[in-house]
Order: C-alpha cells, then structure tokens, then sequence
C-alpha cells in the first residue's frame, strides 16, 4: 500500500479525504497532521457557533470515529517541523513519517495588523475555534465591548454574532464602503444602516493605529485620535496562505504554493489543496473552489485524469436579515452598461452590469432572490439583448421558469394531458372554451375533464384563467381555516412574493382574522415561511404539532416512542446493543418498523433527552420518524451481496439518507432504493423510488402506500448515481418550494401535473439552482435534534415546570 | 388564596405550556402572550390527551390528540365538542408566575 501523508487537517484537505476513500478505500495508508489539536471541522459555520446559534459538536464534519473507521493516523495537536522532499519524509514534533505522496493543505493565517499592541492578549483572529472560544468568553461578561478591525465577510458575521451575544460592537473598516470587493457603494451603503439598525456601530476609513491596554487589550486607538474602549479586539482584515512551510522544504512558491491544475506542486510526488495553493496567479479563499480542488486531487491521486477548473462565484453573507448577493465584476469600465433599480422604501438596490449584451456582473440588496437566476446568465454567458428592458426584473418577467402556477399552465402545449382519467389534453379543454364553455361544470360536461377522480381540477381552473383572462374568476376554493380566507396556494404566493418572512407579516399583511391564528394554520404558515426563507426566518417550534416540537411521536397513553436513524436501513452489533441498553434502561417496547428500523415505545417525556443523550453517545441521530420531513430510505442489500444486485443500492440509500436528512416537507418523504427490477425494497410505491438496472438508474415519483394506493410515475432514466441524487434533490425541492401543506408528493404531483415536474427538472440550470436552494436550507436545518436537546438547558424544558406535590410534603 | 411562585415567566415558551404536579393532578401553565398566563387541567377530558403539548392560540389550546378546542378563560370545549377542563387562578408579578396554591391543594383534592 502506498503512504499517503497529509499536512493539514482543514475542509480542503478532508473533502479531499472523503473523495478518495470514497473511490478507493484502500488505496493508500493515510497519516493527517493538524496543528491544531482536532480533526476537521466546517470552519464556516464557525459564525452560527460564535452567535450560539449552534455549537461546535454541530459542525464537526470529520469525528475520531470517522477517522478510525477509515484507518486515518491522526496526529493532531504535533507540529511539522520539517519535509526532507529528497528522502520522501515530514518530520514532526514526535517523529518522522515515510511518504509515496504528499498533500499540503496548510491553509491560511489571519492577517494581522502590524500596529502596536497587536500581540496583546485580548487581540484574537477569527479562523479557528480557539478564537471563537475566547470571543465567546469575552462576550460572557455584562456589557462588554467588542472592536472588530475589517467589514469584509468575516468581519461582519464577528460582529453580528457578537451583537447576538449581547455585546455592545465596533466595526473599523479601512475602505469608504463595507464588503467593497463584493459590493458597490450603494449596497454597502444599505447593508451599513442594517448592521446599524441592529445596533451595531459601523465606523468607515477608520485606520487603527494603536490597540493599548495593561497585560491586555483595552483601548483601540485610531489615527484620527478617536479612542474606543473594549475588551477583545478582532481582528478579521484578511487571511494569507500558510506557505512557511513549503517554502522552507525547497517547493516552488509564489504568494502561494503553486500547483497545476491537477493540483502538482513543482516538486515531484507533492501536492498542494486549499488556501495555501496558488493556481494561474490567483489565491483561493472561497468554499466552493476549494472543494473543486480537493476532487481534482482525490483523482490525481488515484491516477485519473481530471483537470481543475475556475469557476464564477458568488457571495451571500451569513447574517440573518441582510440580504445581499454579489457576483462577477461589477467594476466601472470603459464599455460597460448598468441597469440600476432601487426602492428606497423598502430598501432594495439592484444593479447589473453588462458588457457586449452579456450580463458580467450583479449586486443586490435587500431583495435576492432572483440572484441565483442572474449568476446562471454571467456563467452562461448568454446573449440578454432580447431581454435587456425587463431583465432586472427577474425571471418572472421573461416568460421562462416561474414561481407562478399560472404561466406554467399557460406554457403547456395543447397536447399536454391535463385529465389523466379521461385523456383530456389541454388543447381539448381550449377548444371547449372557445365554443362557450366558461365554467368547471361546462368543462366537465362537454370533455369530462375532472369528472372522475378530480384532482386535476386545479389544472382545469388554470386552463379556464389563462383562455378567458379576466372573464373567469377562479371560484374561491377551500380556505386553509377560519382564520382567513385565503387558501394554502394563496398564502405561499404571496409570503413568496410579497417576502413576509415572518408569521407577525403574514398574519397582519394578509389580514388574519385571530390574534395569532390556530393549530391548523400555524403549522403550515411557519413550514412556508421556513421552506421560502431558510436563512432568514426562525422555525418556530410552538407552531408545530406535539410530535415535531419534543421530536418524538406522542402515544395515546402521553408517553413516546423514539427511533434511532439506520443509514439505508444498515445498522451495527455495537449500534443494536446501545439500543439494546437504552430499551432496557427506559423501559421501552421494541419494534421493528417498516422503514428498516428499530423502535422504542414508551418512553416517558422527562426521560427523552436523556435516552437520546444515550443513543447520541453511541453514534445515532433523531431519525425523525415523527416529521412532516425526511423519513428513511428503504433499501435491499444491492450488488454487495445479492446475486442480482445491479448497482449499489444500499450505498445509493445511504448516500441519499445523508443528503436529505433533516429537511421540512410539507408532509413526510419516504424514499427507496432496490438494486434490481425484483424491487425488494418496494421502491414503486415510494414518494421517490429509485429502481436501479443494468445501464443505471430508473428514478419514480409520486408513489403511495397508505391510505391511497399508487405506483410510482418514471420521472427520468439516468446513468450515474451522482444524476440519481441530484434528479433526487430537486424534485424535492420543488416540492418542498410549491405543494401545500399536508399534501404528499402524490397528491401534489396529481395538481401539478407530472409534465410539469418533468420539464422544469429537466432544465440543467433550474435543476442546479432547486439542489442549491435545497443545500442553502439544509445548511439550516441539517442538524440533529436530539443532540440539540440533550443538553442540561434545553433538557430542562422536557420536565415539569414545578412540582407542588413534593413541596407541600416538606 | 396562598400564592405560590412555580416559576419565572420565560421558563414557558410563548405560544407554549409547561407542566406542574399538583396535588389535583397534573396543572399546565399556559403563556398566551408576552406578559400572560393561564392555569388549567392538562388533562383533556375526551382521550386523556395532554393539552400543555397542544398548539396555543388566543386564549385557547388544542389538544395534540384529538384536536378538541379549550377556552382558558372558561375551561369549556369549543364548537361541536362538549366537556369543560378545570381553571385554576394564576397570576404574574415581576416576572414571577404565581400560582393559587388553596385551589391546587390536598385539602381542594380532598
């Protein structure tokens, strides 16, 4: 086996990791090293952790198990001293290890001002959890002040997390304008008065020249005599590539390590990932490419061809409430156009630059939501002259893909079935409307559209709205409960379009009728407002039914049951003997589910957090068989053992459990994986069943099993389970953007109209942009709630809130 | 009436319920708004159901079974329902829930 040695233990070089066990497990013996003393960790959710919005056992992205189950050497906490590229070994501070090859990925340190004072204590970065441990600590203290040097990215999430926390917050920011290399004055301009409005004091061309303070920071003094007292100073003005190291073993360096764009350094056998690199005269600092990187090497590695490639990116901040998307160049230049909108009152700003009627660059403000849509046209490098009028409008100006059932309708052609039970089309129904029909009633009279079974009639009250205009008033329908009269389908346009984000706005801009509505439009109100805005707005848990709020399912006698997550149905002797003990320990009754799982009736309330604590110490997580969200996915042993298995069906399950898990859906997902047309694990009667066959994989949809039952409808063929799951996520997500509440993917597909489904996946650019809508929210809510909950604080709120009983005893 | 202090009132969730063991029985203490409180029976009278685990809206609750409606001014089911929970008398006081302690005794037990 070859010796694998790598220097740095960052998301680069961990991706990288991941790729080439993935592909080959045991190709290579690897041995990590990582100054600091853990494994690798999502340094960027460090924000969410500094704010307490989620800790730091939430982000690690790579534990010991992990590490030992792929039989990684980890020697964390040992500094490299030295590479002997001749001799092929890395000195570290307990020995030296052999390599065939070797990976830097070093990443970055924090730039720090070279003023006096600088090395005070008190003075951290924000790159690591030792830094974000001492803001914390700081912020711990009644009225504490915090001074952040830097209103870049990093920056401003220091300083509205810190806000969060309670600190009274400073931002010194060099340039005339925050973020100024993602945002133009004008947008810099509204992100400074939000940053304001929450308090925090923003002050520009501000140049620090001194910090001072006894034994540690307590003063930030800048050139213009300005003095702001504090007690930790961040400093968060840029980063730069570790290289010290890399330079001093004799590897060709620019202002990074230079790399090809197979990720070779000059020297042979060494490799080079992440922030440390340097490819084509550009440094990396951003996740995304960084993540390009660490596949192309994973394949190098392995010998396979594969080349590195630039790519446009874009820039969102993490700071819930400011709503700001940046991307391309959006520069003054000769030859350059802009299209500028703005609505001061509600502070939007939008602006686009274009240049030989291809639009080059976008910044937004305030309203975002079309800048996935804008991004896609600057990578595409399309001709826009034919939309340039109406461009900054957005999408829904252009006649493409839209949000609004109704165009959708009206793009049909007129041989796209609407009435599946009597192979009506849409043109049949048109023709009817032209020779007088105007109602659903007519309509069902002269072409029996909806007149069996009914579930099209949605689409055919469409059809009737888009040929008539406004000759036809589609008839007030159900409304979703006394508390208004608007329907589910009404209440979702319009948190889209109007952007409530909040159930206060929807309540008073949509003029409910209650205080604060009911338990049947709460529930369905907050998973909208969550699915629409998972960034900005906060599910609410006292708005969700019992099940969801205690993460557990309530049994008729008020105890509850609770189900461990089995990645596609696998599980391990160590994982059933915790089970084991824990159904033991709380006295539950145990069952094996459908879903290839295990479950643990009767556990009191008071005892939950506990039992969870338990079945988390053993490597489990919530496997949320009590939400309207991902259930399991159901697999049979595929081509590792049966002597029929096409594919890797239990590796496709797994690998689509660990993608979706987690995620709200307006009613519970099942999905399934069978490893051959036998179909063992009943994928045809699934919400998404994938059948996996000779030349790849069939994808189904729209499968029931329970009150109704339904075969799955083929939604597509693909060849690749990397297709698989990505067909996979976007029809979730479009689900997840459009159905109504309660509704499964069955109901929703039948008003929708599986053709519809079908070309709006089918759509590379709109498929992409739904997966990363779907991966924006998941970086929300991917999170297990058991371990959220098994913590002394919230578990508290599992017991009672008094008990007189005792009291009165004493 | 013996007022007596269960709790402040941010240990209730607004728009949510905890629970107190009293000698009548298991009590849920109801937040309706920012500075509001209501006490009556946990128990529905319908299945049992646990009504501090129902959704809280206005002045009401409903049971997470069943989907009975309660009216804590009153205690009494609302719509096509009949049945009526116990209310007990609670009250706010520097942030402090204060609870009857006469009306949740042994002796009101008894």
């Amino acid at each position: 086996m070859q010796k694998l040695v790598v220097i740095g233990a960052g998301m680069a070089s961990g991706r990288m990791l991941e790729h080439l066990l993935d592909a080959a497990p045991d190709a290579f013996e690897i041995t990590v090293f990582n100054a600091e003393p853990r494994g690798n960790y999502n340094r960027i959710m460090l924000s969410p952790v500094l704010s307490g919005e989620k800790s730091y056992a939430e982000i690690v992205t790579h534990d010991d198990a992990w590490y030992a189950a792929n039989k990684v050497t980890c020697r964390f906490g040992e500094k490299v001293l030295s590479v002997d590229t001749s001799r092929k070994v890395v000195v570290g501070e307990k020995g030296e290890v052999a390599y065939d090859k070797l990976v830097f990925g070093t990443g970055s340190s924090a730039f720090i001002i070279p003023c006096p004072g600088h090395d005070l204590p008190g003075v951290v970065a924000f790159r690591d959890l030792e830094d974000t441990t001492a803001m914390v600590e700081a912020a711990g203290k009644p009225g504490s002040k915090a001074v952040v040097i830097g209103g870049g990215l990093l920056g401003l999430e220091a300083a509205a997390a810190l806000r969060l926390r309670g600190m009274e917050v400073t931002v010194l920011h060099i340039a005339s304008h925050l973020m100024e290399r993602q945002l133009d004055p004008a947008a810099g301009y509204l992100l400074k008065k939000d940053l304001e409005k929450r308090g925090i004091t923003v002050l520009l061309e501000a140049s620090t020249k001194e910090i001072i303070g006894n034994g540690r920071a307590e003063q930030v003094t800048l050139a213009d005599g300005t003095e702001l007292p504090c007690d930790i100073v961040v400093m968060a003005v840029g980063i730069r590539p570790a290289v010290k190291l890399a330079q001093d073993s004799g590897i060709p360096c620019g202002r990074a390590i230079k790399v090809d764009a197979q990720m070779r350094t000059e020297t042979p056998d060494v490799f080079a990932v992440g922030e440390c690199v340097e490819y084509n005269g550009t440094l990396f600092g951003l996740v995304a490419p960084l993540y390009d990187q660490a596949k192309v090497l994973a394949k190098t590695l392995l010998g396979e061809p594969e080349t590195f490639a630039m790519r446009e990116l874009s820039t969102k901040l993490k700071v819930t409430g400011c709503d700001l998307f940046s991307a391309g160049d959006f520069a003054d230049a000769p030859g350059r156009e802009d299209i500028v909108f703005r609505d001061p009152a509600r502070g939007i700003y939008k602006r686009l630059v274009i240049e030989n009627d291809r639009l080059i660059g976008a910044v937004m403000y305030g309203d975002t939501a079309d800048g996935n849509w804008f991004f896609g046209l600057i990578k595409q490098g399309e001709d826009i002259s034919e939309m340039r009028e109406t461009l900054i409008f957005g999408p829904s100006y252009q006649g493409g893909a839209s949000a609004d059932p109704l165009s959708a309708v009206a793009a049909l052609p007129p041989d796209a079935e609407i009435c599946g039970c009597n192979g009506v089309c849409k043109g049949d129904i048109v023709k009817a409307i032209e020779a007088g029909a105007s109602d659903l009633g007519a309509i069902r009279a002269t072409t029996k559209a909806s007149a069996s079974c009914g579930t099209c009639t949605g689409l055919v009250e469409q059809v009737l709205s888009v040929t008539l205009g406004d000759d036809f008033v589609i008839p007030a329908a159900q409304p979703v409960c006394g508390c208004t009269e608007l329907t589910h389908e009404d209440v979702r346009r319009l948190i889209k379009t109007s952007e409530l984000k909040s159930q206060e706005a929807v309540w008073q801009e949509l003029g409910w009728k209650t205080r604060n509505g009911c338990h049947v439009c709460r529930p369905a109100v907050n998973y909208y407002l969550l699915a629409d805005w998972p960034l900005d707005y906060k599910d609410d848990p006292q708005s969700r039914f019992v099940n969801e709020r205690n993460h557990a399912n309530i049994q008729k006698d008020g105890t509850y049951s609770v189900m461990p997550r089995m990645w596609g149905g696998m599980t391990t002797p160590e994982e059933l003997i915790a089970i084991a003990e824990a159904a033991k320990k709380y006295d539950a009754v145990v069952k094996v589910t459908g879903g290839q799982r295990i479950d643990l009736l009767g556990v009191k309330k008071e005892d939950l957090p506990a039992i969870w604590y338990d079945l988390n110490e053993a490597g489990m997580v919530s496997g949320h068989a009590y939400t309207k969200g991902l259930r399991t996915v159901k697999t049979c042993v595929g081509s590792d053992w049966c002597r029929f298995g096409t594919q890797d069906s239990t590796g496709l399950g797994i690998k689509l459990e660990k993608k979706l898990w987690g995620s709200w859906t307006p009613h519970k997902v099942k999905l399934a994986v069978s490893g051959c047309p036998r179909n063992c694990a009943e994928a045809t009667c699934k919400d998404v069943g994938i059948i996996c066959v000779d030349s790849g994989y069939q994808v189904g949809v729209a499968g029931a099993a329970g009150m109704d039952v339904k075969e799955t409808e083929r939604l597509v063929d693909v060849r690749t389970e990397d297709e698989a799951i990505e067909w996979t996520t976007a029809f979730i997500q479009l689900y997840r953007e459009n159905a109504r509440y309660l509704d499964r993917p069955y109901k929703w597909v039948a008003k929708v109209g599986l053709d519809w489904v079908k070309e709006v996946l089918a759509d590379d650019a709109e498929r992409k942009a739904l997966v990363d809508r779907f991966d924006v929210s998941q970086s929300v809510y991917q999170v297990d709630p058991w371990a959220e909950r098994a913590v002394p604080d919230a578990a508290r709120r599992f017991q009672p809130l008094a008990d007189l009983t005792v009291e009165a005893a004493e | 009436m013996s007022w007596i202090d269960i709790g402040h009132i941010d240990d209730v969730p607004l728009r949510g319920a905890r629970l107190v063991k009293t000698h009548v029985g298991c009590v849920a203490v109801f937040r309706t708004d920012e500075a509001e409180v209501f006490a009556a029976s946990n128990t529905c009278p319908h299945k049992k159901g646990p009504l501090s685990e129902g959704i809280v809206h206005g002045h009401k609750v409903t049971c997470p079974l069943h989907n009975w409606v309660f009216d804590l001014n009153t205690g009494e089911a609302q719509g096509a329902d009949d049945g009526r929970i116990s209310t007990y008398p609670v009250r706010l006081e520097d942030g402090r829930i204060l609870l009857d302690g006469a009306a949740v005794s042994r002796r009101s037990a008894a």
